[in-house]
């Protein structure tokens, strides 16, 4: 499935936070999506996905715009994973996790068969069936990250949209979370990650967007967007980087 | 305790209080009697008894004390807060001005319905004005139009009983206020069991909606909720259920509040699950209230509302104290 965004701008109170930025996304890709605080990359996800502020532009699934579809037909189509990791209520991360069925599930019996076999599934691509029978809200920050991971790959959408899903992670379980979302994708699903790690973006995804002051300024492979220029003047700071066979190693080193 | 049994053991108790509430009273009607009066339709007086006075009496007890605890249920789950309560988006507030109304102009003494009526007039205007307030806002802005609104119909109330021609109108607000089902008739029941039912359907259909808020309204909007429909169905069933609920008892407080906190660990936290046994645990308590007021002070009775909040408000502290440890997380 191709998801086609074009020329989204988003303006609140008069700022502009997001400014005509088109790009596209396909099935089996994992793409980055890079760029300084404040320079739009959560609010362009949330326009795409139609939960944040209103936006103007298009997106469509397929070459079909994504408002001519269901409310909760898009929603099995479009998964979408916000950086927020508050639970309301103290469920058990197996409960979190089948909240993702919500756009598969009609009436008010119990979950399907098909649901429940895919919450477990989520579960354990996850690693994540150890903790599925506790309280959600006394799991530490990786393992919330986890169950919330799981969350949105129940849903079992053919597009994955994810907001720092590897924020406030330590270097294992951000390895662990890349090693699934590169998984994912390798088996079809049309990723798309906002990442503030240029190391674990490089080594990761197959390509990334720039954004600067709410515009798209340069994507393409991680050696092409990841130059000195692009990060002089996105990030304000210098790399060290090293060509280790086929993955990029850039390491950001100094403020300029 | 399971699910299922839970409601079971909450419905027989139900029924049991009903029974109850049809025992009690100034004159003594034993169980035998009150059979054998439901099964025939006679006129004398035990029968006279239970069908004018106890009968109504017992079923608005059920269905107000039903709406209270599910619409409490329903805005805690919508505004994810364990503190919000029917009063809070100020549908109490303008039902209690319209019936003040109705007192004031005296056409509650020309035709005795106008009260019922004007409070349910007040609680659906109350939900025209709070959708006008909230546009496409989420919760917040719902608790702040709803304080809004609470305040200014308290506001109105206060200037009702300030310009009130004679010191009984005033008198007779405020006992009205103070909420009783004493002395009610199967015409209230016709009136306002209708709007109360019709609240409890619009409010469970919002079930599986408030589930997946406990994950936030961004990730419920991206699950395909649709958010100002939920909050519409929300306040609606909450307006007309707890609007016809205060139409015909006056302000009853914290049962909104205090039966979905009780019952919340019970159903496993999910809010979905407390819809059901909300209303349920709701109507039991308000059975058991009513059916307290006789028993505690026969003759002058106590008022039901009055009742509710000495027993509801310390009990809440106490649950406060308890659980305070346990906010943070």
């Amino acid at each position: 499935m191709k998801l086609e965004a074009a020329n989204i701008s988003v303006a609140v109170r008069g700022a502009r936070l997001v400014n005509e930025a088109s790009f596209g996304l396909g099935g089996g890709e994992l793409v980055g999506l890079i760029g300084p605080n404040g320079a739009g990359k959560s609010t362009l996800l949330k326009a795409v996905v139609g939960v944040g502020p209103r936006a103007a532009g298009t997106v469509s699934l397929d070459s079909r715009p994504l408002h001519s579809y269901a409310r909760l037909e898009r929603a099995r189509l479009l998964a979408y994973l916000p950086q927020e990791r508050r639970v309301e209520w103290r469920l058990s991360s197996r409960e979190v996790v089948m909240l993702g069925r919500y756009p598969h599930q009609r009436g008010f019996g119990p979950p399907s068969d098909a649901s429940r076999q895919a919450v477990e599934r989520a579960l354990s691509l996850v690693e994540a069936e150890p903790i599925a029978d506790r309280e959600f809200r006394v799991l530490s920050g990786g393992e919330k990250a986890r169950v919330l991971l799981a969350r949105a790959l129940a849903v079992e959408a053919p597009i994955l949209l994810a907001d720092e899903p590897t924020a406030g992670l330590d270097p294992y379980h951000q390895l662990h979370v890349m090693e699934i979302l590169r998984g994912i994708a390798d088996a079809g699903v049309a990723v798309l990650i906002v990442l503030h790690d240029l190391t674990l973006a490089g080594r990761f995804a197959d390509r990334l967007i720039l954004m600067n002051r709410s515009r798209i300024v340069d994507s393409g492979p991680a050696g092409q967007v990841l130059t000195d220029a692009n990060l002089k003047h996105a990030y304000s700071v210098n790399a060290l980087r090293r060509d280790e066979g086929s993955e990029q190693f850039v390491v950001p080193w100094r403020r300029l | 305790m399971t699910y299922p049994l839970l409601m079971i053991v909450l419905t027989v108790a139900v029924s049991a209080a009903f029974g109850v509430s049809l025992l009690t009273g100034p004159s003594d009607i034993g169980l035998a009697e009150l059979m054998s009066s439901l099964g025939s339709a006679g006129a004398d007086s035990t029968a006279l008894i239970l069908e004018e006075i106890r009968l109504p009496r017992a079923i608005l007890g059920l269905a107000i004390g039903a709406s209270l605890g599910l619409s409490g249920a329903a805005l805690q789950g919508y505004l994810r807060n364990p503190l919000a309560e029917p009063g809070i988006i100020g549908i109490s507030a303008t039902a209690a001005l319209g019936a003040v109304i109705a007192i004031y102009t005296g056409l509650s003494l020309a035709y005795p319905l106008a009260l019922p009526i004007l409070a349910i007039a007040g609680s659906v205007l109350a939900v025209l004005v709070l959708q006008l307030l909230v546009g496409p806002g989420g919760a917040l802005s719902l608790i702040l139009a709803g304080v809004a609104l609470s305040s200014l119909a308290g506001a109105l109330t206060s200037l009702a009983l300030n310009l009130s021609p004679n010191p009984f109108a005033a008198l007779e607000i405020i006992f009205w206020m103070l909420g009783s089902i004493a002395d009610r008739s199967m015409d209230h029941v016709h009136l306002a069991v209708p709007f109360m039912a019709a609240g409890w359907v619009v409010l469970m259909t919002t079930a599986r909606s408030l589930d997946v808020l406990s994950l936030g309204e961004e990730t419920a909007g991206g699950l395909g909720v649709d958010l100002s429909r939920t909050r519409l169905l929300v306040v609606t069933g909450t307006a007309i259920s707890v609007g016809a609920a205060t139409a015909v008892s006056g302000v009853i407080g914290f049962v909104g509040l205090i039966v979905p906190h009780l019952l919340r660990p019970l159903v496993g936290h999910r809010p979905s699950r407390l819809l059901p046994a909300s209303a349920l645990g709701g109507a039991l308590l308000l059975l058991l209230s009513d059916i307290g007021v006789r028993l505690l002070t026969p003759g002058t009775e106590l008022k039901l509302g009055v009742l509710t909040a000495l027993v509801g408000a310390p009990f809440f502290l106490s649950l406060i104290l308890r659980h305070r440890s346990t906010y943070g997380l």
